[in-house]
């Protein structure tokens, strides 16, 4: 294994890592078979102790390099978002290793750690906090994420009178501030108005030329196209293809 | 733009994360999850101080509610039960106090240890933090609560004029005692409870059954022979430690046995459970 020091490469590193999802909820195995197989991507099986388990994800390998920007595409239930948390390291893999070299900073849901009863400011160190920033770091960067809120005065008020979009630049200036090398967006990103997604876009290329790592789960393929120079197609729990983001779109549209 | 883009500076000495499935190693991270989770003090404590503050957000007096509905909960109490009891006021309404302080201390790491993880899932699905974070969090704000309600001590020592002496210090230990013990067991009540979603409502009910078992509303003299009801109740021990220096009474050797006892126990089980089942909590919230 290789090994991760301060001046290391940023990397991602996924070795024949599977998840599976014990469903512990009643109802018959026979009837979750037929709603889940027809549902969703995942495989059912039985695991040992004869358990009902979904294999969200299966034998995925793959590599992430400093400067890729991936777009993880796959219908619904595909395990996009599965594989985000594993990389982030929210799910321990049920097999397989999964390694990461850099500062990961994951942005799936807006209202992470958002207490709507206490101000902007407030919310920003709470979020820079659980993100890892010790309160010096969070002093030092706090202009800049306030700036490019251009939320002004409303900092200093209660965040539950926010607006979506208001919230979503919050934590998007928290969740970069400190410039990640391992960026993990869900789709949300894309709820954001025009504007604000272009100076979003500007903020991320400028750390991505830093070497850093995108991996952008999205169902919009336009969305896709814009943001990342990669792509990986993911059907039921498993790496359909990947590659270069233009292959991978043409395959796909062509394949669904 | 170029202020933006910071070199990193102290954050994130530790750029690298490995996860794997198996066995392996599964003590060592499970250490390093405890370690590391206690390093992140700022933010625990931040979290288990706005979880008080939003209970009482907007409210004029704001956490001190905590402080005066325990206050009427031991007078109203107090009285009455000296009363049914035939019992000195002076003497009963300062057990009754203590004891109940203590006992809301205990009960709360029972009763509130089953939301311990599954009401962090907001949280845990969105971003990896030591889950320990969690335990230290809820086991602060139930340090706070604590002190807030220690209050009403002070008010009722100054009232009834019976001081402790010097013995009260004894209560510190005894504290941290119960402190150790109930982070412990909070820990394994949410891992349970975010797998078996039927734990906090077995719990609930059993800490009711406790809380009347245990001499907290009537004095362990109570017992006169069938003192067996109190000896073997390991909550009286945990109790009595925290209880009797308050009251200016040593806890007898037999208390401190059974708490280092109870204490090895949970230490051994909890260790073991987080150990083997720590890499499941966040398919289980």
């Amino acid at each position: 294994m290789d090994t991760c020091i301060v001046s290391s490469p940023t990397k991602v590193t996924l070795e024949n890592v599977s998840v599976s999802f014990p469903i512990y909820h009643g109802g018959s195995r026979s009837l979750k078979k037929s709603l889940l197989f027809r549902g969703t991507g995942g495989h059912l099986a039985s695991d040992a102790s004869h358990r009902i388990t979904v294999e969200a994800l299966r034998n995925i390998s793959l590599q992430f390099h400093a400067g890729d920007r991936v777009a993880l595409i796959g219908s619904n239930g595909a395990g996009k978002t599965t594989l985000l948390r594993v990389i982030a390291g929210i799910y321990e893999p049920t097999a397989g290793t999964a390694t990461t070299c850099g500062r990961i900073s994951p942005m799936f849901d807006i209202g992470l750690g958002i207490d709507g009863e206490i101000s902007g400011y407030e919310n920003i160190r709470l979020r820079a906090l659980i993100l890892g920033l010790s309160a010096d770091e969070i002093e030092e960067r706090m202009a800049d994420i306030a700036e490019f809120t251009e939320l002004g005065d409303f900092l200093d008020i209660p965040v539950r009178t926010y607006s979506t979009g208001m919230l979503t630049r919050l934590t998007f200036a928290v969740a970069t501030c400190f410039s990640p090398e391992i960026l993990l967006m869900d789709e949300w990103i894309v709820a954001g108005d025009a504007a604000f997604l272009a100076k979003a876009q500007h903020r991320v290329k400028s750390f991505i030329q830093d070497a850093s790592i995108l991996v952008l789960a999205s169902h919009s393929l336009d969305i896709s196209r814009k943001w990342c120079n990669k792509a990986i197609w993911i059907e039921r729990g498993e790496v359909k293809m990947s590659g270069d983001i233009e292959n991978v779109l043409a395959e796909f549209t062509t394949g669904v | 733009m170029a202020t933006l883009v910071k070199q990193y500076t102290k954050a994130f000495r530790h750029r690298e994360l490995v996860t794997y499935g198996g066995s392996g190693g599964a003590f060592q991270r499970a250490m390093t999850d405890l370690s590391s989770g206690l390093a992140l003090w700022p933010l625990w404590g931040r979290l288990g101080w706005y979880d008080i503050l939003q209970r009482y957000r907007r409210s004029i007096l704001g956490p001190f509610w905590l402080t005066a509905s325990m206050a009427i909960m031991v007078m109203g109490l107090g009285v009455l039960y000296a009363g049914l009891f035939n019992t000195a006021i002076h003497d009963f309404l300062p057990f009754l106090c203590v004891g109940l302080l203590t006992w809301n201390f205990i009960s709360s790491f029972l009763t509130e240890g089953g939301t311990l993880f599954t009401g962090a899932e907001s949280h845990i699905k969105q971003i990896r933090v030591p889950y320990s974070v969690y335990v230290y969090r809820s086991s602060w704000s139930k340090l706070i609560i604590f002190a807030h309600n220690f209050v009403i001590y002070v008010g009722v020592l100054i009232y009834f004029r019976n001081w402790p002496g010097a013995v009260a210090f004894l209560a510190i230990p005894g504290l941290l005692l119960v402190l150790f013990n109930g982070a412990l067991v909070s820990l394994y009540i949410g891992m349970l409870s975010a797998r078996f979603r039927d734990v906090p409502q077995v719990i609930n009910s059993v800490v009711q059954i406790i809380f009347f078992m245990t001499p907290i509303m009537w004095k362990p003299e109570l017992l006169k022979t069938r003192t067996y009801i109190s000896d073997f109740n390991p909550f009286f021990h945990l109790l009595e430690i925290v209880r009797a220096p308050l009251l200016g009474n040593l806890p007898t050797m037999g208390n401190y046995l059974v708490v280092l006892l109870i204490t090895s126990l949970n230490v051994v089980v909890v260790g073991a459970f987080f150990t083997r089942f720590r890499p499941r909590i966040s398919y289980w919230v």
